[in-house]
């Protein structure tokens, strides 16, 4: 069978090279953090599983639901914008950066309650691990949200449709990629014993 | 169709999460049975191939880039597995 449009039946990624040049080094980093964490808790495995009995997991369990929805809605968006229903699209996008803002409230919870208790990077070395991973990964639901937010802006002025998908592609694979390092954080940190 | 394909996977990473909440919750409370944790990262594995696959669309992306992505993972997963299995109590 032969495609409608040439260009469709050609392999192509989805979003700017940049962010995905980005997105590898990302990768790189966070690799390094996640077998970092893992090796530093072969020396003392009771020490982490101690320390990461204090850890709120329903929190965590609830940044991941949180996250995947965020991750659902920006694909149900980039889906829309691509078939011309704009103010779905930009809908999507809204529910996209709620459940990202519902991440940063629960996590800023969580380690607002951490940090009055003390915790700190020196703690003992799961904490610095922890605090490592989950502030950098935080900041990137950070700069994720920034950039949704500016897509979200943008499509409700109606800037994107079939032709130009470009931004939205791109803002999609960075929040996709922070949603991807969680699903690897979350057991890793939280759950593993 | 495509949007099919996504609410499909969106729901089924959802299922996951809830199921590696509840063997993080039921299996490792004690921290004394093994089979949890290999389960946790194949659960870890089959999510983040979804997201990577369909949410990221590396499916149709060219072959370089999705095999440094899926490389990455199983990279990854391995090592810590691997860090995992050397601290088990002998």
């Amino acid at each position: 069978m032969q495609a409608a449009n040439p260009q469709d039946a050609q392999p192509q990624l989805r979003g700017d090279l940049t962010i995905w040049l980005v997105i590898l080094a990302e990768l790189a980093t966070f690799g390094l953090l996640f077998v970092g964490y893992a090796f530093a808790r072969l020396r003392d495995p009771a020490l982490f599983n101690a320390s990461q009995a204090s850890l709120h997991l329903h929190s965590g369990a609830l940044n991941t639901v949180l996250l995947i929805c965020g991750s659902g809605c920006v694909a149900m968006a980039v889906q829309a914008l691509r078939r011309d229903a704009r103010a779905a699209g930009s809908r999507w996008l809204l529910a996209a950066l709620l459940c990202g803002l519902g991440f940063m409230v629960v996590k800023s919870l969580e380690f607002g309650e951490q940090f009055a208790a003390g915790v700190n990077l020196s703690t003992n070395t799961f904490f610095m691990f922890y605090l490592m991973l989950a502030g950098f990964h935080y900041l990137h639901v950070a700069a994720g949200l920034l950039f949704i937010a500016l897509v979200w802006w943008k499509a409700r002025q109606g800037a994107y449709g079939p032709d130009d998908c470009h931004a939205p592609e791109t803002a999609a694979a960075f929040w996709h990629m922070v949603d991807l390092l969680w699903i690897v954080l979350f057991p890793l940190v939280y759950l593993m014993r | 169709m495509l949007r099919d394909t996504i609410s499909r996977i969106w729901a089924a990473l959802l299922a996951l999460t809830l199921l590696s909440v509840a063997v993080g919750e039921l299996g490792l409370v004690d921290g004394l049975r093994r089979w949890p944790v290999p389960l946790l990262f194949a659960l870890v594995l089959l999510k983040a191939r979804w997201v990577a696959l369909h949410f990221m669309e590396l499916a149709e992306a060219p072959p370089l880039w999705r095999r440094l992505l899926l490389g990455w993972l199983y990279l990854v997963l391995s090592l810590i597995l691997l860090a995992w299995w050397l601290a088990l109590p002998r």
